[in-house]
């Protein structure tokens, strides 16, 4: 059943939020710890788990895959909520500040990743779950 | 038309749904026919939702963009955290393991820089600015890692609340910078690979600015890039009210 799938993906979030909460509670920082990024790898051995024992149809991936299909719309209306007028209001500090950081951050990524070994391997172009198992 | 107004705002999820919707559609016409494809139909659409987002903020004076008008408040849902988080860990469903073992290290190194760099440009760019008091580079610094690390530590180290709205601010700009910007700039960072967005998810910081910016550029690459641009807000908050501030402390005093 589709829900079944949904349910695997929510089960996941709620525990990886949790996680994160009670990571951020033992380190003392009043935020949470890294709970969307738990709860992706959670999701991720599920679903090799489940796999592996023949126990995710189709139709259960299809009720993960909807969510990730759904993922772009979802950004475009997170984009269409941002604070944009205060973020143009902030001024001269906060925009060379933003600007600095960006452009500083973008020389680091492609120094990094023009450094770092070429990957000739595509295989993660392709669909996932089949071929792993 | 009352009637169609009401409609909606009685059932504003389901409203949203067809707003997307429609925007996406426009979006991906554009693309094949201003751009030819050229530039990402979901690139555009983002574009899109954040000048409808100013355009709300202009209308109704509040802090939630289009989603502050009545008629768009299912919006707010749609693209609120609940949903975005949900959305981020189902992509994790198309993460290939190895690959992201690969890259575990890299990325982990490229999380300290995402921290460390963003927080010494803010800091330097306030000072030069006169705000020269610990507190008050902290904060902007802090600001310029993510806007929900500038008021974490803000208020952890005392920071006035015009400090703080300039952290938030400074994160703002930031990430709207890299949601905008990185579709166009992926060829000059080398976004073309896994590895290559997890490092970019590190240092680019921001949930919001590294998801939408790598749906814009390519989709298969948002789970690489979310799994580790999520640890950085939790890193940030960390490290801004403590080692950051003790080291700015030590230098300016």
């Amino acid at each position: 059943m589709i829900i079944y799938g949904t349910a695997i993906l929510a089960a996941c979030h709620l525990l990886g939020v949790y996680i994160g909460d009670l990571l951020g509670a033992f380190i003392g920082v009043k935020a949470n710890v890294g709970g969307v990024g738990i709860a992706m790898m959670l999701l991720i051995s599920a679903r090799v788990y489940l796999h592996k024992r023949g126990l995710m149809p189709d139709t259960t991936e299809a009720g993960v895959g909807f969510w990730a299909a759904m993922y772009i719309p979802v950004v475009v209306a997170m984009a269409a909520q941002q604070n944009v007028v205060a973020a143009l209001k902030g001024g001269p500090v906060a925009l060379i500040s933003a600007v600095g950081a960006v452009l500083l951050c973008a020389c680091t990524i492609a120094l990094i990743n023009r450094t770092g070994p070429k990957s000739q391997d595509a295989s993660w172009q392709t669909g996932t779950v089949a071929e792993e198992s | 038309m009352e009637m169609i107004e009401h409609a909606i705002r009685e059932n504003s999820l389901v409203g949203a749904f067809a707003f997307v919707g429609l925007i996406m559609w426009i979006s991906v016409h554009l693309s094949r026919k201003l751009t030819f494809g050229r530039v990402h139909g979901s690139a555009i659409a983002i574009v899109i939702g954040l000048a409808l987002a100013y355009w709300g903020g202009i209308q109704t004076g509040g802090s939630k963009g289009l989603a502050d008008l009545k008629l768009f408040a299912g919006i707010g849902l749609m693209g609120g955290a609940m949903m975005r988080d949900f959305a981020i860990v189902a992509t994790a469903f198309e993460v290939h393991v190895d690959e992201a073992k690969k890259a575990g290290l890299v990325g982990v190194m490229a999380l300290l820089l995402g921290t460390i760099i963003p927080f010494v440009v803010g800091a330097s760019v306030a000072w030069s600015m006169g705000y020269t008091d610990a507190v008050a580079m902290t904060t902007i610094g802090a600001g310029a890692v993510t806007y929900i690390v500038g008021p974490v530590t803000g208020a952890a180290i005392g920071a006035s609340s015009d400090l703080m709205a300039l952290a938030i601010a400074t994160g703002l700009i930031k990430a709207i910078m890299v949601m905008v910007f990185t579709p166009v700039a992926a060829r000059f960072m080398g976004l073309d690979n896994p590895r290559s967005a997890m490092v970019f998810g590190g240092l680019a910081g921001t949930v919001s600015g590294v998801s939408a910016g790598l749906a814009a550029t390519d989709r298969r690459l948002v789970p690489y890039g979310a799994l580790v641009a999520t640890f950085h807000t939790g890193l940030g908050c960390l490290m801004g009210p403590s080692v950051l501030f003790l080291a700015t402390k030590a230098i300016v005093g």
